[in-house]
């Protein structure tokens, strides 16, 4: 199945819940409310053939409305296609049902997207962090977050 | 089942020499049993993904060397085929710096797959093995450095093609080199495949099912040694891999023997791809026509003003890449690697993430020892081919 095809029946199934397509580099991506993220995720895998979660993760946005976007990387086995799923999260409200029930896969993943960017996963059945000790303050890939840490001085370059 | 046995919790790791790197495993034990595996991870976190935020393009592909440093030219290769695609310059690589790539790309692949066979099974006891494959992994380190200047971390294919052409006389070493290597690999299976002790250590161990590696989002020779057969450089060719004629490995046996096996045919297609590509190999241009990209030549840098300024530009300032977000997989020994970049249209990337194939391969440990011997731990790791490198990033 194409991706077209499969964008198609998304939109008849989901309707609303569909908020965008976008054709970049001949990838697409479809932007989706994340209200319905784990039907959608369960359709896209059991009816669309999207079986393999490549990737997950998420992109801060800084400065905009809704901040963060949680992105889904798809690959179906069987056409040798691939479907990015975007989802809008707000920062007021930052977390999402997880998906590690339809991929086992997504499990680690959200862990690391909670522990570097801060993305609540409702519903984890492990819900720590993965990369960075427990006691850890923050979310380093947040833009807001500085890159030397936040108890430091930025770098100011070399000074003689 | 009612809770009638006692279990005892051991740390395997950090320091451990069988985990390959700083993976400690927390192991509950009823005996020798091993009743739950729970990985801990991050020792090595150096925030690549933060750091490449804050760095030009051109500047962020040394850091994608130190992701898996067994197989750097891999990572290499990722991350330059997401930028050209950002870029929309993926017809525009030469010819002969597509086959340069592949070439090297399949290199690193048997560099990589002669660690995991010598660690592996230096791990199980078979100490011999070791000793040849790290031979035979010189001679590639020795090619590297030939042809990058350095011997792992080879920072060596750029946007647009490579960085410099081969040196002169290369390709007749690579030539013998492959020529040589399946008479090696005869020599691992000779000590290892008729070997009862080896056979008793691997076979039935580490069992995993097609079905669940896809729902654990396993790749690479881990999962073609569960039956799937699926291989990028078939069934999503890049830099040319369409063109070549070799065989994606499927073993059906879903144990630690499977994969075993799997990885030797590989290296043997390896040699094929790399013989097809020095077949290919014709003089030629080595970078793309893309002045805005790509850095010009030495020679224009050095004698001429206007050469200084265009070297100088790309470097402080960089290029820009139009708003968008791109994500490339390519077939890494260890599975699929892919780097999903975003654009705001600066000179940096907006945001780039990686997927690590050992990362991910590695959440299926857990699954693939809970319930057998805790001297099976030590050959699950080893035969999933983990670098904690690009584990914890």
């Amino acid at each position: 199945m194409s991706e077209q095809a499969a964008v198609d029946k998304l939109k008849a199934k989901f309707g609303d819940a569909v908020l965008d397509v976008i054709e970049f580099r001949a990838e697409t991506t479809v932007v989706v409310k994340k209200e319905q993220i784990v039907s959608i995720c369960s359709f896209l895998k059991g009816e669309l053939g999207y079986n393999f979660l490549t990737d997950l993760c998420a992109v801060d946005y800084l400065g905009q409305a809704p901040r963060f976007m949680v992105v889904y990387q798809l690959y179906n086995i069987g056409t040798h296609t691939r479907l990015r799923i975007k989802t809008p999260v707000d920062e007021a409200d930052a977390c999402i049902d997880t998906v590690s029930g339809v991929w086992a896969t997504a499990n680690w993943l959200e862990r690391e997207c909670w522990d570097l960017m801060g993305i609540v996963f409702n519903n984890h059945p492990d819900p720590r962090r993965i990369l960075l000790p427990e006691d850890w303050e923050g979310h380093p890939l947040r833009k807001d977050y500085p890159l030397q840490g936040p108890d430091r001085e930025p770098y100011q370059g070399r000074l003689e | 089942m009612a809770n009638n046995y006692e279990t005892m919790t051991i740390n395997m790791g950090p320091q451990h020499p069988s985990t390959h790197g700083v993976l400690q495993l927390v192991l509950e034990l009823d005996g020798e049993i091993v009743r739950k595996a729970t990985p801990h991870i991050g020792f090595l976190h150096r925030g690549v993904e933060k750091l490449a935020e804050h760095r030009t393009y051109h500047q962020v592909l040394p850091l994608t060397d130190r992701l898996d440093y067994l197989a750097p030219m891999h990572n290499n290769l990722g991350y330059v085929l997401a930028v050209e695609k950002l870029l929309g310059l993926s017809d525009e690589i030469p010819e002969r710096a597509q086959v340069v790539r592949v070439m090297l790309a399949e290199l690193t692949r048997l560099k990589s797959h002669l660690v995991w066979l010598a660690c592996h099974a230096l791990d199980i006891g078979a100490m011999t093995v070791f000793i040849y494959a790290f031979r035979e992994r010189e001679h590639i380190m020795n090619i590297y450095e030939k042809v990058s200047g350095a011997r792992m971390t080879s920072n060596y294919f750029r946007v647009g093609g490579l960085s410099a052409d081969l040196p002169a006389g290369l390709e007749q070493e690579i030539r013998t080199f492959v020529n040589d290597m399946p008479k090696h690999i005869a020599t691992y299976e000779g000590l290892l495949t008729g070997n009862k002790i080896w056979q008793k250590r691997i076979q039935g161990v580490g069992v995993i099912s097609g079905e669940d590696a896809i729902d654990l989002g396993v790749t690479g020779p881990s999962l073609r040694g569960s039956g799937v057969d699926w291989d990028l450089r078939r069934d999503q060719p890049y830099s040319g891999y369409e063109n070549y004629d070799f065989e994606v490995v499927v073993e059906q046996g879903c144990d630690t023997w499977a994969r075993y096996v799997a990885r030797l045919k590989e290296m043997h297609e390896s040699c094929k791809i790399i013989h097809q590509a020095l077949d290919k190999l014709k003089p030629g241009p080595v970078l793309a026509d893309a002045p805005k990209v790509v850095l010009p030549p030495k020679q224009d840098v050095v004698n001429s003003i206007e050469g200084l300024i265009h070297q100088f530009k790309i470097i402080t300032e960089g290029f820009k890449p139009e708003v968008g977000e791109v994500y490339v997989g390519v077939e890494n020994p260890k599975g699929e690697v892919g780097f999903y970049l975003v654009s705001d249209g600066s000179a940096r990337p907006y945001r780039m993430k990686i997927r690590p194939a050992s990362f991910i391969n590695l959440q299926a440990l857990p699954k693939m020892c809970e319930g057998s011997m805790i001297a099976d731990v030590v050959a699950v790791i080893g035969t999933l081919d983990i670098v904690l490198g690009e584990i914890d990033r």
